[in-house]
Formats: structure tokens, sequence, C-alpha cells
């Protein structure tokens, strides 16, 4: 999968509280948690996104609750990809399975500034920032992983299979 | 090479010999919690499109984050759950007012050692006090769960972390595990499972030991393992009759680090705005003043948790500038805490006490915060806007502190009332 877009940067420790507030969390309906993402964190997030849809952070990126909708809410807002210094366990796991690719690389995190064009193979592995012509490479995920990612999240994922089981 | 506790459950999750750290299993989970977002889960399961859960007899709801419904959209996400769990035949569900989910779960014997665990909220590791691998996955993970039993899991490494010594009166497991964050950081455990050791781990209650693995969590751990003893079958004795078998780590077990940390002169300790690491001896912040101190939680509204607060409010009066939030962990604490007096202790020191549940720890309802006011809290969590604006501060301290703060309507330090 190749993955072109412009950089939103972001610092240390973003964490689900800021990213999408427990006020919201009675939501149900994906359109309406885009509507409230990053809300507490960044009040011009939705302005930038439609310009830049890669989130680059720093380290711990997601830590805190396990509300999925953190993932969700970002994915619907528009954006492409997560590449951050390190991701908190829980919101790795759940930006998997609504299909997010993530990316972990210290590297092109501090190799990258808030607005840089980039190009994503997230089967090789390389980054490349294309404004600055640097670039990175990172572990592509399990092929399993990828493939969760790549039939848009778990949910798609799962219907194929129980699909394939029933036949 | 011996094997960790977390490796001992995963391989028999997994139907095998025995793991590595670093491997990723299939895994074949014991028990599946999920609290108010059973709502997403159930919405989500459904467009799966299956027929039936994968076992009822294994899937625990209880409703606690917004009890009783304080919008018409949270009413109707509870009307969901309960309409789910009544067509799909799913008869472990504890409604509005009986507690928090992790608190009820063991009371009610649905946690047993030796057990895989997985829930929809992060401080399921709470349940590693009881010698279960047991840790927080999100709602489309756990609708998974739901139709097969099943969910891929990485095989963390493990850290060791042996506590010492005694702690001195009014310092409380919540200042040990708030000091241990403080050093390792917000991430010091990220991926890792926990094994907690040492003679002042042996010697704390199981409410205690709760304490440490729920708090653990904001370290990112994975689970937060305090192997079982004599303390925990004492706990589950007349709460269950199913069989379970403890797990203990081999002798050489593979660690990938150890700490050492020594409570004998442990201060009450404080984490400030806005990260749960940002953590200081109470002595450094006494003298804050604060306009809500807040008693409960899944992290400290147990019993000893209940006492140790009225012990510092019997026959006084908080501040009047103070607003006091009690909200014991489950209807069994609740109705204890009544019989010995403690809540009336607080009332007549002018606490305000709501149902068990989690509206005031994750700013949902009962006690938000206004721009520019500041809460003591006994909760787990101190994010920027946690509690309500986004310009209000959380400080996080144990049960003593809380209420030794609410007293004096300044963060206090407990020893010192």
């Amino acid at each position: 999968m190749i993955i072109k877009g412009n950089a939103i940067k972001y610092g240390d420790d973003i964490n689900t509280d800021v990213i999408f507030p427990g006020r919201h969390l009675a939501i149900t309906d994906p359109e309406e948690m885009a509507m409230h993402a990053m809300e507490d964190l960044d009040p011009d997030f939705h302005r930038k996104v439609k310009d830049a849809d890669i989130i680059v952070a720093g380290k711990n990126f997601g830590c805190g609750s396990s509300r999925e909708q953190a993932a969700t809410c970002l994915k619907y807002a528009g954006v492409k990809a997560i590449v951050a210094k390190s991701f908190a366990r829980i919101f790795y796991r759940n930006a998997i399975n609504q299909g997010i690719p993530i990316i972990e690389s210290k590297e092109a995190v501090d190799g990258t500034e808030d607005g840089d064009e980039i190009e994503i193979d997230t089967k090789d592995g390389v980054l490349k920032n294309l404004s600055n012509n640097r670039e990175f490479k990172f572990h592509p995920l399990p092929s399993f992983i990828q493939e969760i990612i790549d039939a848009g999240g778990l949910l798609p994922n799962l219907k194929e299979k129980i699909k394939q089981k029933n036949l | 090479m011996g094997r960790t506790i977390a490796e001992k459950i995963m391989a028999r999750a997994s139907g095998r010999d025995k793991v590595e750290a670093g491997e990723i299993i299939n895994a074949h989970v014991d028990l599946a919690m999920s609290h108010d977002n059973a709502a997403l889960v159930s919405k989500i399961f459904r467009e799966i499109g299956i027929d039936n859960v994968w076992d009822s007899s294994k899937i625990v709801i209880v409703i606690d984050h917004r009890a009783p419904a304080n919008t018409i959209q949270a009413a109707e996400a509870h009307k969901s759950i309960r309409e789910f769990l009544r067509e799909y035949g799913i008869t472990n569900f504890y409604d509005v007012g009986e507690g928090i989910c992790h608190q009820v779960l063991p009371e009610k014997g649905f946690v047993r050692p030796g057990m895989l665990i997985v829930g929809t909220d992060s401080h399921t590791t709470t349940y590693g006090a009881f010698g279960a691998f047991s840790t927080g996955i999100g709602a489309t993970e756990m609708a998974g769960v739901w139709a097969t039993g099943e969910l891929w899991m990485k095989i963390p490494e493990t850290i060791k972390m042996n506590i010492s010594g005694e702690m001195k009166s009014r310092v409380m497991a919540k200042d040990a595990i708030l000091y241990i964050i403080g050093k390792i950081g917000a991430d010091g455990a990220n991926y890792k499972a926990i094994e907690f050791y040492g003679d002042t781990v042996d010697n704390m209650s199981v409410s205690s030991r709760m304490t440490l693995s729920n708090q653990a969590m904001e370290a990112g751990a994975k689970a937060a393992i305090i192997p079982a003893d004599s303390k925990t079958l004492e706990f589950l004795r007349g709460r269950t009759d199913k069989p379970f078998e403890i797990v203990t780590a081999d002798r050489d077990a593979n660690y990938e680090k150890t700490y050492d940390f020594d409570v004998d002169d442990l201060e009450p300790q404080v984490a400030c705005p806005h990260t749960v690491d940002n953590v200081k001896p109470v002595g450094e912040v006494v003298g804050l003043h604060v306009d809500q101190a807040v008693l409960g939680s899944c992290t400290n509204g147990r019993l000893e948790d209940m006492k140790i607060a009225a012990e510092i409010l019997e026959g006084k009066k908080i501040s009047s500038h103070v607003r006091m939030i009690v909200f014991p962990a489950s209807r069994e604490i609740y109705l204890e805490a009544m019989d010995r007096g403690y809540l009336k202790t607080f009332l007549k020191a002018g606490a305000t006490i709501i149902n068990p549940g989690c509206g005031p720890c994750l700013g949902a309802h009962q006690g938000v915060l206004a721009s520019g006011e500041r809460a003591i809290s006994s909760t787990n969590r101190n994010f920027r806007g946690r509690m309500g604006s986004t310009d209000s501060e959380v400080y996080l301290a144990s049960p003593a502190t809380v209420a030794a703060s609410a007293l004096k309507g300044e963060i206090s330090d407990p020893r010192e009332v």
C-alpha cells in the first residue's frame, strides 16, 4: 500500500482523552465521532486535516483509555496514516482494527516537520519525506496484521472470514 | 529457560506447551468483560452477521460509566445493551447501581487465578491482582471475541517489580504505585507485563493489590500480575466454586528488567497535571487550593479507602469551599461502609455520596469541573480535561490525602491532620 499526504505534527504522550473526550463516549455514529476528533488538543484540527492527513507524533501516542473511538474518529476525520515514535498498546490495536496504517519510527518523526509532504510504502517499509528528500526505513507489520488493514479493518476482515467458514 | 506467569497463561490459552515473549499467538479467552461500551460492541457484533455469541457464560456486562443514564443518548445505549443481552441469552449482567466493573467481577467470583481475561476498558489490568492475565482491548476486537472467543496476542516481555519495606501510617498502595510510575514513566511498561513481588506486596490486602494492578496501566502495562496467595484464596472463598490453578513464575524465568523499590520512608505522593508520571511528594504541592475532592473509583473505592478517609473526617467538617464527592466502588462496599458508619461520617462532614459507578472519574457526569477549578482525586487519570473543562486540573492522590485535603481546603499531608 502506498500512502501519500502531508504531515500534521504533534508531540509526545498524546492521550485518548484529548483525541476523543470522555463526554462524547455515548456517540455510536462514526461520522459524528469524527466531528469531535482532537477537540481538546487542537481546535484547528479539522481545518488542518483538509490539507494534511498523516499524523506524525512523538512517543506513546494514544496512551490512556481503551476507547476505540480515538482511532475511529481519526479515520472518519480523514486521517490516512499515523507515524509515531511509539504507540500505546491498546490504541495500536484499535488503529489496526479500524484499518489505519500505523508506522513506528523515531527517525522518521524526527526527520519530518509539520506540513511536509510524505510518501509511505507499507509493504516495503519505506517512508520518503518529499519535502526534504530524506528516506527512512521501518519494520513492515506482520502480514496477517497488514491483511486486516488492507481489508479496511477487523470488521470487514472478520465478515470475510466468517463467510469463508460458512462455505 | 523458565517461564513468566504471562508466558504460562498465554501458552495454556493458545493450546501450546510453551511460548516465549515476542511470539504472536491466537489466544482463547476465558472471560470477556464490557461496560457501557457494550452498546458499541453489540452494534459491531450485529454487523459481523453471525447467529450466536461464542459462549454466553463467558461474557459479563456491567453498566457503570453513565449510571444512571445522564443523557437520552446514554439511556438509549443502555436500552440497546439490555435488548441485545436478552436476544442472545447473556445473563451475566449487572445493571445501574451494582458497581464498577473492576470491583463487581472479582466480587461476583468471575475472576480467578490463571485466567486470560479481556475487557473493553484499559483498567482491566485490575484483575491481575488475583494472579490472572488481564488486559484491555477495543470494541471491534471485543465484537470479534464475542463471535469467536479468540484474538491475536503478542506475548509480552515481563518486568519484575520488587517492592520492599513497611509503609508508614497513612501512606498507601496508591502512593507506592504513583511513586513507581513517576520513576519509570507513563510508557515505562508499555506493551509489557509486570509481575509484582516483595514483602510490601505480600503484606498488602487484596484491595491494596487491586490498586497496584489498576494504576499500573498508567505506565502502559499490558498486564499487572500479583501471584495468588492465601489472601487471594481467602477473598475467593464463597465467591466461586469453579476450579482454577494458581500460576507461578519459574525460578529462572526470563525478565526483561527488574526494578527494586524500597517504600520504608515513602511520603504520600501526588500525580500533578496533566500526566500520571508527573509525580511529586505531597510536601511539594501542599497548600494548593482545591475546589473538589473525589474519593472513590475502581482504583480507590474499596472499604479500606472509605475507612481511612472516615478516620480522618470523623467528627469534623470539610472546608466550606470544597465539594467532596464519595462513590464506593460497588453495592457490597456501599452497604458495608454504611453498616460501619463511614457514610454517616462523610455526610456529617459535608460530603456528597453518589452511587457506585465511574461518572466523576472520566468527566461524564456527577461532578464535572469548571474552568480554573482544581480537584484532588483518588482516581487513576489526570489528563487535560479528564474531569471536565480543559482549563481545570486533576491531582491524583491516595484516599488519605484526598480526605486531608478536603478537610483543609488545600492539598494537605494526611500525616499532619
